[in-house]
């Protein structure tokens, strides 16, 4: 098979079978490196720290890494449309099933317990976040000794930043990484 | 085709500016998608989220079709989708080209360290925001609070929790909305 068809293949697969965001694509990346030469499982350590620093989904980055390494730059556009070609596919069928049923009382229901539930998990998220920035720990070895006062008063000023301005959230990103770099986070 | 250009130049920002995957982008989606563009209600956008963690796919990808099927069809799906990926493909490429240690540089590092901080801060806000869309009252607060804490402290996976949620809203919604509503009403009249 030409190598950019196993390319879009494999990670056809991938997106069709990695549930729940960036991470989950982990399990299936090993399983390509475990079937084929052109992935190892080195490569796949320093995808995860060069995709972790770097903007962009993890999973699609993941994507585009194997994919320059293995056909350069059509590679990475290859791997990257085949995770995410089921992904559209699945969407939009979803899509229309909601809408169709989107007055119906057993949708109404689902959502009406589903939002909680979703704002929970983006709490949780925030929450392991938080942790890691200012504790420098996952919330499992959390260590109250770890803390970093740095990370406090940045936290602080930019609460009160995105609170009283109206600047998109964009500009306290940028502000935050060069905050990061200046005083050596 | 204004409008496809203006999706993917959109997408292709949040993709520029989202570390740390889709949860990172939540804040960022929900000041653009819902407040500056309208292409979105938060309810819309905890729907979709909530959809994009049980059906394949990265979240952040799911959201972004989701949003732009939403504002103009299938090309409308592939367009977002595409700009968001646009940023990660150059920036990827060029360091797997050249930048070999990346990762490992002192300046990357530290930035990233105090952008961690500050996506900290933006989803904290998000969550206060999504936090009026999702909750009518002490029950649904309290599902807030307790999914909130499996999530983050138990291995429950999010994918469970979201089945759940479905199940669990067949069977019991109708008696919460009873009371959660009931209760508001209570409330306003005895204001009065």
């Amino acid at each position: 098979m030409p190598m950019l068809l196993l390319l879009y293949l494999e990670f056809f697969k991938v997106g069709l079978f990695a549930v729940g965001g960036g991470l989950a694509t982990l399990p299936f990346l090993y399983d390509l490196a475990d079937k084929y030469t052109w992935l190892t499982n080195s490569m796949i350590g320093d995808m995860i720290a060069i995709s972790e620093s770097t903007p962009g989904a993890m999973g699609v980055n993941m994507a585009t890494y194997v994919g320059f390494q293995n056909s350069g730059v059509i590679g990475c556009i290859v791997a990257t449309l085949g995770l995410v070609s089921p992904a559209i596919i699945v969407i939009v069928i979803i899509y229309n099933v909601i809408d169709r049923f989107k007055e119906s009382a057993i949708v109404k229901h689902i959502f009406y317990l589903l939002r909680p539930v979703a704002t929970g998990l983006i709490a949780a998220a925030g929450l392991s976040v938080i942790v890691l920035a200012i504790f420098g720990t996952e919330i499992s070895e959390f260590n109250l000794m770890s803390i970093s006062l740095k990370a406090v008063a940045l936290f602080i000023v930019m609460l009160i930043f995105t609170r009283k301005t109206k600047f998109h959230p964009i500009v306290a990103i940028v502000i935050s990484g060069i905050v990061g770099v200046v005083f050596s986070f | 085709m204004k409008v496809l250009i203006d999706l993917f130049v959109t997408f292709a920002k949040m993709g520029a500016v989202t570390f740390g995957g889709g949860y990172a982008m939540l804040p960022i989606l929900q000041k653009t998608v819902v407040e500056d563009k309208k292409w979105a209600t938060d309810e819309e956008l905890l729907d979709y989220y909530a959809i994009g963690q049980c059906t394949p796919g990265i979240i952040a990808v799911n959201t972004a079709t989701f949003i732009g099927y939403k504002t103009k069809g299938i090309i409308g799906g592939i367009v977002a989708t595409l700009g968001l990926i646009f940023p990660s493909i150059v920036i990827i490429a060029i360091i797997a080209a050249f930048l070999k240690n990346f990762a490992s540089l002192a300046v990357v590092q530290h930035a990233f360290s105090g952008i961690r901080v500050c996506v900290g801060v933006l989803v904290l806000n998000a969550v206060f925001k999504l936090w009026k869309g999702a909750v009518k009252g002490k029950i649904t607060g309290a599902v807030v609070i307790i999914t909130c804490a499996l999530a983050a402290f138990t291995n429950v996976s999010s994918i469970a929790l979201v089945v759940a949620a479905g199940v669990l809203g067949i069977l019991f919604s109708g008696k919460i909305e009873n009371i959660e509503s009931s209760k508001k009403t209570e409330q306003k009249e005895g204001n009065k």
